[in-house]
């Protein structure tokens, strides 16, 4: 593994195993900051598994793995970190606006306890306009299509001015405008704001041509370069492309 | 005041119910979010058993059933969060020792089980300003930890592994959440009775979830119907001579079934035509 000096997000030697079945086995990497990088693999790969570790949600059995320079179980500042979860992650029936929804995204930032004050609001909005939904702030979630409930967690995770955001397979039946609306986000998120990206999936829809490295996990790191050197061996990154998908599955 | 609050009794009920009212909806609506809609039956039978630990030691049973009734809450918690046991298993178990813990010690005190009625069912007779001065301050305490606290227990709602990647102290939240819990039943039982307070912090919910735009808006409705339910259901009670904890649960019931009932009319007709094909 190359040395990289400013790693935001890194693995060293890690290994983990549920019970006796082995999820993840020696896998290293690193990822610099204001980086735009995929994790990509097929179900059942580990890459999920490897998320919760670099949020600090699971220990690694072997080797370890830092955030932002620190081991994630003791990052003190916690808003340093936006984490995008599955859709499927909400509750269906919750009664919750838009804007509520966001607006919890913020509390790591000016502490739990504190009632917002004005600068907290203006995140709000801004976050919203960042994903297109200013015009949404006050539906119910329950109302939104499946795109407009992603965007609304993307929403949540900026609106607390991240460092890093690891994003846990945010395309996946997500429509084509919210995948170009997702698409913009994220690039605003990195040439602008210098936020690093770990994009976890085991699709790359519209981001594909704008990502800075792939990272191909099958237990192992299979692959780990920019997206031009994975294409070069014969797997289409491209916005309408179904042979990432179809590669992947060939991986098992 | 005028009819039916005219008698002291009443005006004591109205006033203890109206906090009850206001607040156990309020703890009920992250509850039912949180699919734990039967957390107040588990706790309100711990309780039950502190009344009779009460009844037995002769120390007031409000101070036993809220030692039992916290303690207990926080033993379920523990055992939901560390995967002992699920937390309907966690539940269960907390249903039956309360009440065969309640069983046993009330046959070894000399009040024996006529003593535990007004505590199984409410009786507001009983109740005196002493009591309503204790759920006043229960209250107190229950609304000033939610305006701390209710931020990041929505947050909790909405998705407990983002709020524990953000650093919020998510266990020792629900473990607040559960001992506010305890202390909702405790103050309510007097008035509604054991076996129906955990119907007034979930019922009044169902109502308010059914128009509320917002999670704000949820908890306010709930809160709402919550007052609503228990200033009508006195009224039932006196003007018809019924048990004012049946009362009060049954007007929440009614009201939301006239709610849901509208509310799937006002969808149908919003709707329009259904078109075949």
């Amino acid at each position: 593994m190359d040395v990289i000096e400013d790693a935001v997000i890194e693995a060293h030697g890690v290994s983990f195993a549920y019970d006796t079945t082995p999820v993840l086995d020696d896998v290293s990497f690193a990822i610099g900051s204001g980086e735009f990088a995929a994790l990509v693999g097929p179900n059942g790969s580990g890459k999920s598994t490897l998320l919760r570790l670099l949020l600090g949600l699971e220990r690694p059995a072997r080797g370890s793995v830092r955030l932002l320079g620190d081991d994630p179980r003791n990052l003190r500042d916690r808003w340093r970190i936006g984490y995008v979860p599955q859709r499927l992650h909400l509750p269906p029936d919750l009664p919750a606006t838009v804007e509520e929804v966001v607006r919890a995204g913020r509390l790591a930032r000016r502490g739990w306890w504190r009632p917002p004050n004005s600068a907290d609001r203006d995140a709000v909005d801004h976050a919203l306009g960042a994903v297109a939904l200013t015009d949404h702030r006050d539906r119910r979630m329950r109302e939104l299509s499946g795109g407009q409930q992603q965007r609304v967690l993307i929403a949540k995770a900026l609106v607390g001015e991240p460092e890093v955001i690891l994003l846990d397979e945010p395309i996946a039946g997500v429509d084509a405008q919210s995948q170009q609306l997702f698409r913009e986000s994220l690039v605003h998120l990195v040439e602008h704001d210098a936020v690093t990206v770990l994009l976890v999936s085991h699709e790359l829809g519209a981001v594909a041509d704008v990502l800075d490295r792939v990272i191909v996990l099958k237990q192992r790191v299979l692959f780990d370069g920019p997206a031009p050197d994975l294409i070069a061996q014969g797997v289409s990154l491209g916005v309408h492309a179904d042979d990432l998908p179809m590669w992947l599955e060939g991986l098992r | 005041m005028p009819w039916p609050f005219e008698r002291e009794y009443m005006q004591i009920a109205l006033v203890a119910g109206l906090v009850i009212g206001a607040c156990a909806p309020l703890i009920g609506t992250f509850l039912v979010q949180k699919r734990m809609s039967l957390m107040g039956d588990g706790i309100g039978h711990l309780a039950f058993a502190g009344v009779a630990a009460g009844l037995l030691a002769e120390v007031w049973p409000i101070w036993t059933a809220l030692v039992a009734a916290v303690g207990g809450a926080i033993l379920i918690e523990w055992l939901r969060a560390h995967g002992r046991t699920s937390g309907d298993l966690a539940l269960a178990l907390a249903f039956y020792g309360g009440i065969a813990l309640a069983v046993v010690l009330v046959n070894m005190s000399d009040e024996g089980t006529g003593a535990m009625l007004p505590w199984l069912f409410g009786s507001i007779i009983t109740v005196t300003w002493a009591d309503v001065r204790v759920i006043v301050v229960l209250g107190a305490l229950i609304v000033t930890t939610l305006v701390v606290t209710g931020r990041a227990l929505f947050a909790i709602v909405l998705d407990e592994e983002s709020a524990r990647v953000a650093g919020l102290p998510v266990d020792t939240l629900n473990t607040v959440l559960a001992a506010l819990t305890a202390v909702t039943i405790v103050a309510a039982m007097r008035i509604v009775g054991v076996l129906l307070v955990a119907a007034l912090m979930v019922v009044p919910v169902a109502t308010s979830r059914l128009l509320a735009r917002s999670f704000r808006d949820t908890l306010l409705g709930a809160s709402l119907v919550g007052m609503v339910a228990v200033v009508v259901g006195l009224a039932a009670a006196r003007e018809w001579d019924l048990a004012p904890g049946g009362a009060i649960v049954l007007t929440a019931l009614a009201v939301f079934i006239v709610t849901a009932t509208t509310a799937g009319v006002a969808r149908r007709v919003g709707a329009g035509p259904v078109l075949p094909g």
